[in-house]
């Protein structure tokens, strides 16, 4: 891997062959983000985005900063996974999903505001990669990623 | 089928050094404007506009609109799709290959 600094705003996006409810769903109910997010079951609630590991610990939170299903979901986003991502300022994830033609939708996550949070950029930046790769292979064929 | 469609407009994308080079600066610095990208390849202004008119109808670069600026953003998502669509398929089979060699060869032992 390169040792370029990471970003600090970071843009993903993909196409789905699902409907924007069936991804909202899938990105906020945790029997389906067990299956692609690293394991992680994640909760909603009116003030924060919580992303827990199988044994119960947090792995991420952050506060919720808009809630509009089933279009777009903004949350801060603090790594407690690793004792130096935990210790940077809070940064946020914005999930955009607008239906497409032929049964498509098209997700963009942007992970931005990581200027003071360069471990947490660094971490980031395979990861969203795979949990997006992974959330398509799941909503399209309804199996998780192999391997 | 759309997921080979998209496919093929990734490799088509990527089938050109200058556009290569383009994700390459993006991969450096992010969030660029065309001003920035072009001002470092000789290149006209025109020229710069279709390889990244090709590269975002593939995935490769995602734009956003800040103020009155557009900026370009590389998306690495559709290159991790290939990536486990060919490349994760190939070595799994070349390491299946492998396993399938050590069972043959003590089971002979």
């Amino acid at each position: 891997m390169s040792t370029m600094t990471a970003q600090t705003t970071q843009v993903y996006s993909i196409f789905i062959r699902a409907t924007p409810e069936q991804i909202w769903d899938a990105i906020t109910k945790p029997e389906f983000t067990a299956k692609y997010f690293y394991g992680s079951l994640v909760e909603i609630t009116d003030d924060a985005w919580v992303g827990r590991f199988a044994d119960g610990s947090v792995g991420v939170t952050g506060r919720m900063i808009e809630h509009e299903p089933p279009h777009r979901l903004v949350h801060g986003w603090r790594a407690l996974y690793d004792p130096d991502t935990a210790n940077e300022d809070e940064s946020r994830v914005t999930w955009e999903i607008e239906g497409q033609d032929g049964g498509y939708s098209k997700l963009t996550v942007v992970h931005d505001r990581l200027e003071r949070s360069p471990k947490t950029a660094e971490s980031v930046a395979g990861g969203w990669s795979y949990v997006l790769s992974g959330l398509k292979t799941l909503l399209e064929t309804g199996r998780p990623l192999a391997g | 089928m759309v997921h080979s469609v998209d496919d093929d407009r990734v490799f088509k994308a990527l089938a050109d050094p200058t556009r290569r080079l383009l994700l390459d600066r993006l991969f450096e610095r992010d969030g660029r404007t065309l001003t920035e990208l072009e001002s470092e390849l000789e290149m006209t202004r025109f020229g710069v506009m279709k390889h990244l008119r090709v590269l975002e109808d593939s995935g490769l670069v995602a734009t956003r609109r800040q103020g009155r600026e557009k900026l370009h953003f590389l998306n690495p998502v559709p290159i991790r799709l290939i990536h486990d669509r060919w490349i994760d398929k190939y070595t799994e089979r070349h390491v299946s290959a492998l396993a399938d060699l050590k069972t043959q060869l003590e089971e002979t032992a």
